[in-house]
């Protein structure tokens, strides 16, 4: 304990005096902000300023809760909520309804009127009070040519060495007494900022709220974006591709010889082109997961898989987003086990089982699957953290390979 | 050249519906309506009563597979209605609901690429309405690379029959295109109907069942 203390008096004397800098500081603009705001008020130059004053607490409160770093406790997050519009009237508006706001206040006013005072105190009784009784012989010796005597803190007064050095005895136990509460209440001084500045539960729940509602947008925008890059090649290029593909297949069957050679390679080249752009296309969004659902969907990724899949799912339609979610993980999980497993066989189960879609992809490769390396499975465990979904991957080196998903979600 | 049929069209890009009527009308065909969505493909089956319709699985208003439920209405209305559909993706859900319909005949599911092969696909449509099936070797070529139990069973050469049989070639096509005689064309297919447990039937018909078989599996 004793060395925890020795390590904290540092920061809790940084913390206290810096914080009492601060505070004369604020006292000075705040008496000034209030007094020139209501002096000018009559005449309306004074509500900006008096406006000024109450958002006060906003930058003291961004200071202070960076300051709370001396402590040695990490600084709490800004409870403040980002503006939807932009624009300095729509800033003020929300910050004028938000609770942090005039908690900040509170505490801007209890900092500048209260709290740097008691820091003072604290800080001469703990500090100045104790130094100067130790360094009551020097004291003596340099008043003593005049008067004869001292007087310590301005409190005690001594006129022998004898009591001077009682004095600086003393002092040095007062001091090293002292300590402790010293940074007891540096701690109290700070839990009391932490309490006003840092986000009330209702504001760090609504925070959350905020971030999963923007993943999910950005998810649904992702979504949205794939099929309409999906639509723009279906309606567009491959369209194009049929059309010139047909154009020269006419063109073959009228060319004389010499020419339909040429037309024949030029053909196939557009032929190959299509051949890949379809898998492009199918990959992007495939038409049969809107058309059938999952079931169908998977069953044609089964077909394209390099490994042979067993296929056991009964499923029912679900909302897009979780069939969209569940088809890629499986495809991905797929795309794996053709490139690392060295599996010879795959096997997919999907079922749908007290409001929850559960599907499962076991293959009986080597196993050493790791989530935390594949960006991959990553980006799938995040897609369906968003549905509320998990994805789990049990892969001991050695094999077999599992990963399964569940969703809750209603059926369609 | 083959009879000429009178067709009804539903595709619903403008470049692609003009290249089809282009193309069936050079093999001698009369496209006798060309619409753009599915509403007035069937009005138009039923107006000009067509030898065969030709349709697009995506079509407005939805944009996902009303041409293919449209195809599906028009044959359980009228089972003997050649359909010929043509699709963007190789698909087994939508060449296995097509061959579900009516007893499997008279139907055909053909990638969109493939009406750039002209006389492939004008060969396709003439098969198809006289009768026949057709699925698209990419269906089938994807169904067997699953290599599923029963296919594990099948000699390459029997896939490679298997693979133009659901082309609905017949027995003389195919002994032309594998440059062997029709008796051992006869023979594969039987081995195929065995091994498929298929009971010995009338002919035609169990060589779509071969094909729908390995589409359901």
């Amino acid at each position: 304990m004793i060395r925890t203390v020795v390590r904290d008096v540092p920061r809790a004397v940084a913390y206290l005096l810096s914080g009492v800098l601060l505070g004369a500081t604020l006292l000075v603009v705040l008496l000034v902000l209030g007094a020139l705001g209501l002096a000018l008020a009559p005449v309306l130059v004074g509500l900006p300023l008096l406006a000024v004053a109450v958002l006060s607490g906003i930058p003291v409160g961004a200071l202070e809760r960076r300051r709370l770093a001396l402590t040695r406790t990490p600084p709490p997050p800004d409870p403040h909520a980002t503006p939807a519009e932009p624009g300095l009237a729509a800033w003020a508006r929300l910050r004028l309804t938000e609770r942090s706001t005039w908690r900040e206040l509170a505490y801007t006013a209890l900092f500048a009127f209260v709290l740097w005072p008691l820091d003072v105190v604290v800080l001469f009784v703990a500090l100045v009070v104790p130094a100067a009784m130790v360094a009551a012989p020097v004291q003596l010796a340099t008043t003593s040519s005049t008067s004869g005597d001292a007087r310590i803190a301005k409190l005690w007064l001594i006129d022998s060495y004898g009591q001077a050095l009682l004095c600086t005895a003393a002092g040095v136990v007062l001091l090293l007494a002292l300590l402790w509460p010293l940074v007891r209440y540096a701690r109290l001084r700070a839990a009391l900022a932490r309490l006003l500045l840092a986000p009330s539960e209702a504001e760090a729940e609504r925070r959350l709220g905020e971030v999963t509602r923007s993943r999910a947008r950005l998810v649904a925008a992702f979504e949205a974006e794939r099929r309409r890059i999906e639509r723009d090649l279906h309606d567009g290029a491959q369209q194009r591709l049929v059309s010139l593909s047909m154009t020269l297949g006419l063109a073959r069957l009228d060319a004389p010889p010499e020419l339909a050679d040429r037309l024949a390679a030029a053909h196939r080249e557009a032929d190959r082109v299509l051949g890949e752009l379809r898998e492009l296309i199918h990959g992007i969004h495939p038409q049969v997961l809107a058309d059938y659902g999952l079931p169908d969907a998977l069953a044609d990724a089964a077909d394209r898989s390099a490994v042979p899949v067993e296929l056991d799912v009964d499923l029912p339609r679900f909302a897009e987003s979780v069939e969209s979610a569940a088809y890629f993980a499986v495809r991905e999980a797929l795309a794996n086990i053709g490139r690392h497993s060295g599996a010879e066989r795959a096997w997919i189960t999907g079922r749908y089982t007290d409001g929850r879609l559960r599907v499962e992809v076991r293959d009986d490769g080597t196993g050493g699957a790791d989530p935390a390396r594949g960006t991959g499975l990553t980006g799938l465990a995040d897609r369906l953290a968003v549905l509320d979904g998990t994805l789990t991957v049990h892969s001991p080196a050695g094999g077999p390979t599992a990963l399964s998903l569940e969703i809750p979600c209603p059926q369609r | 050249m083959p009879a000429a049929l009178k067709i009804v069209l539903a595709e619903d890009s403008v470049l692609l519906r003009e290249g089809l009527v282009g193309v069936l009308t050079r093999f001698g065909h009369e496209v006798v309506a060309a619409v753009g969505d599915a509403e007035s493909l069937v009005a138009a089956v039923r107006s000009y009563a067509p030898d065969l319709v030709v349709t697009d699985v995506r079509m407005p208003p939805g944009l996902t597979d009303e041409g293919l439920r449209a195809a599906l209405a028009l044959r359980a209305a009228n089972p003997a209605l050649p359909v010929l559909v043509l699709s963007q993706y190789v698909q087994r859900a939508y060449a296995a609901d097509l061959l579900d319909t009516g007893d499997g005949t008279g139907v055909g599911y053909l990638l969109k690429d493939r009406i750039g092969q002209v006389e492939q696909f004008a060969e396709a449509v003439g098969r198809v309405a006289a009768g026949g099936t057709v699925v698209d070797p990419e269906v089938v070529r994807q169904l067997l690379r699953r290599r599923r139990d029963p296919l594990a069973a099948l000699t390459p050469r029997e896939r490679e029959v298997l693979e133009l049989v659901a082309e609905g070639k017949s027995n003389g096509a195919i002994a032309r295109d594998l440059v062997v005689t029709e008796a051992a064309v006869g023979k594969h297919i039987g081995n195929i109907l065995g091994k498929l447990d298929l009971p010995p039937a009338e002919d035609t018909h169990r060589r779509v069942l071969a094909v729908l078989a390995y589409l359901r599996a």
